[in-house]
């Protein structure tokens, strides 16, 4: 589903973000990002929507190889990707109803009809009776509702959350979390960045933790399997390259035979 | 429709840079309308008298018909000459009378004896009216030549200034209101800079995010394009009765509502590719 092959970002200012790091991420899947603050999480989210691009290696997301997309065909991606920001990125100017009904118009989607799925949406993350409020009008958990329902709206295959639960309450943080895994359990791949260890430690989830840039530790068992995929993916680009090489070779061998006939 | 609301909204959020913008393209507009007016008009005043190109000569009190009408032949022999019109004492009366007939004054003051009989001479060529006229100065029956070659010529040089003016101020107020809107446009831009950074993560295209912007940029043209017309309008009404009077037979054909309309017809359509521009500029340079 989501592939990172030996992805390097690192800032104009010199500073690495992410050092090599590759991992692989199974449609369904509930991920942890975790790690401390300036580890990569928040880059490597955004590196997933192409926000940036990375400095080295390839990111992949299902067949499409995002490092080569082309800027036009962004929004698209964008499309396939909900994501729950940190700062939450809400229009403070319109109703969460206008905020989640937002992308859905850009898409020129039947009002009527996008208007119905907001409402769907609304009541999925349980805002329902908010939906004509402005976001400076709700607390911090219903507006981290407000950003997962917007992030949904088109029912997208991949879910980025960049510290939901950040400000939130245990309670709440809680409930947060509920709410990604029952979107999970309808079949959306959650990637969650927290430093939430209270969270992460209690749910038997797939935790990825990564520290200055680098993949210190991944727990599950699809690790192996991952490490095996990419493995098996460099040995097929490295197969690649040798048959370039061959082609090459031989092209050249021809020339030759060619030429000395 | 979406964009129309989503321009409309900022517009209205920030009443004070879309009055600056439309304020410009007003003046524009209304130098562009002036202009017009003026050049068409003149131009008209001019071939009308190139249409016809006339000398009167007016004869004294003790010329006979007999000499009238050998200046007459004597102009006929140089072949130059389109028409020549007598007009006695007694018409050259009834045309005045016809054009004071609201004033008694002048009416009481004036008889046909007073009048002068003349000759209205027309020539094929605006050039040969010179000939015509020295031929009428040499005659010792003729008082007076009026000739309209020297009022034609000054008009002429005239216009060619007020059309040169004209253009180059309406070039330089299109420029600048080209950049004023941009600047307006890129401000406002600069000031959606997070709204518009959250709609590209949320997979907008770049069109949604441009297009609200660019009708942003027409309609102040449209605006101030309409503005610009309906003052030249109100004065175009306000002058009409004073230019129909003192133009007399020329029917001017800037004051007639099918010139007018197509006026604002070709500006409007002036004003959305200047709006165009402006803002396209100003989506170029903030929106990368």
């Amino acid at each position: 589903m989501i592939r990172l092959l030996e992805v390097t970002k690192t800032y104009g200012t010199g500073t690495s973000a992410l050092a090599d790091v590759s991992l692989s991420i199974e449609k369904g899947e509930f991920v942890f990002l975790v790690g401390p603050s300036g580890s990569g999480k928040t880059t490597l989210l955004r590196l997933l929507i192409k926000d940036m691009i990375p400095t080295r290696g390839t990111i992949a997301m299902g067949n499409i190889d995002i490092t080569d997309l082309p800027a036009k065909k962004i929004p698209d991606l964008r499309k396939h990707i909900g994501v729950v920001f940190q700062d939450l990125k809400m229009l403070m100017d319109r109703t969460i109803s206008e905020n989640i009904l937002l992308p859905l118009e850009m898409t020129g989607m039947d009002q009527e009809e996008a208007e119905q799925k907001v409402e769907h949406i609304l009541k999925q993350v349980g805002i329902e009776e908010h939906r004509h409020k402005f976001p400076i009008q709700l607390s911090g958990g219903e507006l981290q509702r407000a950003a997962i329902a917007r992030a949904l709206v088109f029912s997208p295959e991949v879910l980025l959350a960049d510290e939901p639960t950040g400000n939130l309450d245990s309670t709440t943080s809680w409930e947060i979390v509920k709410l990604l895994q029952d979107i999970n359990k309808l079949g959306t791949t959650v990637i969650m960045a927290t430093h939430n260890l209270e969270i992460v430690n209690s749910l038997d989830k797939r935790i990825v933790e990564l520290e200055k840039g680098k993949i210190v530790k991944d727990n599950k068992k699809v690790k192996s399997l991952n490490e095996k995929d990419i493995h098996s993916e460099k040995k097929a680009a490295s197969h690649h390259e040798e048959l370039k090489h061959v082609d090459q070779k031989e092209d050249g061998n021809e020339d030759q035979e060619e030429e000395t006939k | 429709m979406k964009v129309a609301n989503t321009a409309w909204k900022n517009i209205r959020r920030s009443p004070y840079q879309a009055l600056a913008a439309v304020l410009i393209m007003m003046l524009t507009f209304l130098v562009v309308s002036l202009f017009t007016m003026i050049v068409v008009s003149s131009s008209q005043i001019i071939s009308y008298f190139e249409s016809s190109p006339k000398v009167t000569a007016f004869f004294k009190e003790d010329a006979k018909q007999q000499n009238i009408d050998g200046v007459a032949d004597s102009l006929k022999a140089t072949g130059k000459v389109s028409s020549i019109k007598f007009v006695s004492k007694e018409e050259a009366f009834k045309r005045y009378s016809s054009w004071n007939k609201n004033n008694p004054i002048l009416l009481d003051l004036v008889n046909s004896e007073v009048l002068p009989p003349s000759l209205e001479i027309s020539t094929y060529k605006i050039e040969d009216l010179d000939t015509v006229a020295k031929v009428l100065k040499e005659s010792p029956y003729v008082s007076d030549v009026v000739f309209l070659k020297d009022v034609v010529s000054t008009l002429i040089s005239w216009t060619d200034a007020v059309r040169k003016i004209g253009l180059a101020l309406v070039v330089v107020l299109a420029v600048v209101s080209i950049f004023i809107m941009t600047t307006i446009i890129g401000f406002k831009i600069s000031q959606k800079k997070d709204e518009i950074e959250i709609m590209r993560l949320l997979s907008a295209t770049n069109w949604y995010i441009r297009w609200p912007f660019l009708l942003e940029g027409m309609l102040y043209g449209v605006i101030g394009a309409v503005l610009g017309w309906l003052f030249t309008f109100g004065l175009t009404l306000y002058a009409r009765p004073y230019l129909t009077s003192f133009m007399r037979e020329i029917q001017l054909v800037t004051v007639s509502p099918a010139f007018l309309l197509a006026l604002l017809a070709i500006e409007v359509g002036l004003a959305i590719i200047l709006g165009a521009i402006a803002s396209f500029m100003a989506v170029l340079r903030y929106l990368k």
